[in-house]
């Protein structure tokens, strides 16, 4: 069963596709990372998921129901949100923003289960103590926190998050990145976008780069690292360390990362670090060390968001 | 969503600050006219009913809605439905409630329905203000109608109450017009100042006698017929004017804010 499905989804201003022909598939239960750089259409993607865009092209179904048609409420009200930056009324406290936000919906049935869980949402976000001041003597921390705690407000099977570590110490962080694990962990799809990759990394199921408003990459974040190694070299001379290097088959990317003495950094394509070793003490190359580095997310994030290849 | 709007509105500050402008003004008329009591000549600008107030009190409420008229109701029409909308898109809860979520033309009429029931409160505290403090410093008689008849205490008050229902019935459609500008921007004191503006250029065409052509279908233009009230018997055309004139700028400023607000992306 999925909780969001995107088909083909575009949205175009002007000439320029924001978002461009996006498929997304998220399953129920999974937490899944939707990684990007600035501008490269999450928010306008998370906009057209919640109904506030009307998309130029595709279709977007929200917990089974397409967002353009009859039925979409439902979907609605089993979801929580924080878009962009969360927003509240300045002049109300806390606690009377999310009594507010509850009661303007106008299910009974719904405002009454969100008017009691307040308590308890304010408890896990951290802001019992706070709840009764005006959100105008917040901090931007506190605004986050009170953001999730809205999102929390109708204890919903799907949460859509909008960068949701912003404005965040690390602690803070920290406590959002488990507090997602654990409803996750308790059955609640999560869907949450972030130009983070170490946070995505360290609690997405799955993870989607998006570029320039399309997926150029989908798996779970080990797979997206790729098989590819790197070596990190130091060496005496590293002007003629590159040049042997650029020759060798099997090797490429070969770049100084400067240091004392001379790092090299490189992918191995092929060859081995034995070869590699050969081949520079052949050429008369003093090599003071050779460590083998795993590709990092932000390697193939930055190849896949340069449009030079698509892995794992 | 409508009685959520009504709390927000007694939780800020702004209300009261509105309230305190409208409601001091008859209260200020009172004043002015107990320290230096209005003479005959010189007082054809004066606006009606100012020189009786020292004979009567219940002069003061009516003084007061026909002062606010020109300038001040158009002011809180602006502030209340202009700032409905875009009020909520610039501090970014539009978005907040729509995912809710509280349907487009819902919160449209609720926005509607609440900027309408604060107008009627505001103009409900004009005449409480007056009627007090008129009856007071110069206590209540009976009242005197303009064709020379009078109407006692208890039946006056009830036309002072209809003049301030149809003073409602008059500023509805500068409402429904501040509410469809306030659909069409995202900048709040934008489409406070533009729904202000609007007002009061009505206003102002209605003074010009060479666009005389126009002035029925001003939505302002009948806003004073409330002092036909008090002819006997009532003459009722002013009104009824008044009435059409309001409800067709409602109709038909409301319909295009439905529309344009439930196509419209938000990116607010």
């Amino acid at each position: 069963m999925t909780a969001l499905v995107t088909r083909g989804l575009t949205k175009r201003y002007g000439e320029v596709n924001v978002v461009d022909g996006l498929d997304l598939a998220v399953d129920r239960g999974e937490l899944y990372g939707f990684l990007g750089p600035n501008g490269a259409g999450k928010t306008t993607t998370i906009r057209m998921a919640l109904g506030l865009i009307f998309p130029s092209g595709g279709e977007v179904e929200l917990l089974g129901k397409p967002m353009f048609r009859r039925g979409r409420d439902d979907a609605l009200r089993r979801t929580g949100a924080l878009i962009e930056e969360p927003a509240f009324y300045r002049f109300l406290s806390g606690r009377r923003n999310l009594e507010a936000f509850a009661r303007a919906g106008g299910d009974g049935e719904g405002v009454r289960r969100r008017l009691d869980r307040m308590d308890e949402v304010l408890e896990q976000v951290g802001l019992s103590s706070a709840g009764d001041k005006r959100v105008k003597a917040y901090s931007q921390g506190m605004r986050q926190r009170l953001g999730i705690a809205l999102a929390l407000l109708g204890q919903p099977e799907m949460l859509v998050l909008d960068e949701p570590t912003n404005g965040l110490d690390p602690a803070g962080m920290r406590e959002v990145r488990l507090l997602l694990r654990r409803l996750a962990d308790g059955g609640t799809t999560v869907f949450v976008s972030s130009h983070l990759l170490a946070e995505v990394e360290a609690m997405c199921d799955r993870v989607g780069v998006l570029s320039r408003g399309r997926l150029v990459a989908e798996g779970p974040p080990e797979n997206l690292r790729g098989d590819a190694e790197h070596l990190r070299i130091e060496v005496g001379d590293p002007q003629r360390a590159a040049a042997i290097l650029r020759d060798l088959a099997g090797v490429a990317g070969v770049a100084g990362i400067g240091g004392e003495g001379g790092i090299l950094r490189l992918r191995l394509d092929g060859a081995t670090a034995a070869q590699v070793n050969a081949a520079l003490v052949s050429g008369g190359v003093a090599v003071s060390s050779l460590v083998p580095e795993r590709d990092t997310l932000e390697d193939v994030f930055m190849s896949l968001i340069e449009g030079s290849g698509v892995q794992g | 969503m409508f009685r959520v709007e009504l709390t927000k509105a007694w939780r800020r500050w702004r209300t009261f600050l509105l309230a305190a402008a409208l409601g001091g003004i008859p209260v200020l008329i009172v004043i002015a006219v107990k320290l230096s009591p209005p003479t005959l000549s010189g007082t054809e600008d004066a606006p009606p009913f100012l020189l009786q107030i020292v004979r009567n009190g219940l002069f003061a409420p009516l003084t007061g809605l026909a002062v606010i008229q020109p300038f001040f109701l158009p002011l809180a029409a602006g502030l209340l439905a202009g700032d409905a909308v875009a009020g909520e898109a610039q501090g970014g809860t539009l978005r907040y409630l729509l995912v809710r979520p509280v349907a487009r033309t819902r919160l449209v009429l609720a926005k509607y329905g609440a900027a309408m029931a604060l107008l009627g409160l505001l103009l409900l505290w004009v005449v409480g203000c007056g009627a007090f403090w008129g009856g007071v410093v110069f206590g209540f008689k009976p009242l005197p109608t303009l064709s020379g008849t009078t109407l006692s205490v208890a039946q006056a008050s009830l036309r002072i109450l209809a003049s301030a229902g149809y003073m409602l019935l008059g500023v509805s459609g500068i409402a429904a017009i501040g509410v469809c500008i306030s659909t069409l921007t995202d900048s709040g004191p934008g489409a406070i100042v533009a729904t202000v503006i609007l007002g009061i250029a009505s206003e102002v065409a209605d003074q010009i006698p060479s666009l005389r052509v126009i002035h029925p279908f001003l939505p302002t233009h009948g806003w004073l017929a409330f002092t036909d009230l008090f002819r006997f018997p009532v003459e009722w055309s002013g009104m009824r004017g008044g009435v059409l004139v309001s409800a067709a700028y409602t109709a038909v400023f409301l319909t295009v804010a439905l529309v344009s607000f439930s196509r419209r992306d938000v990116v607010a």
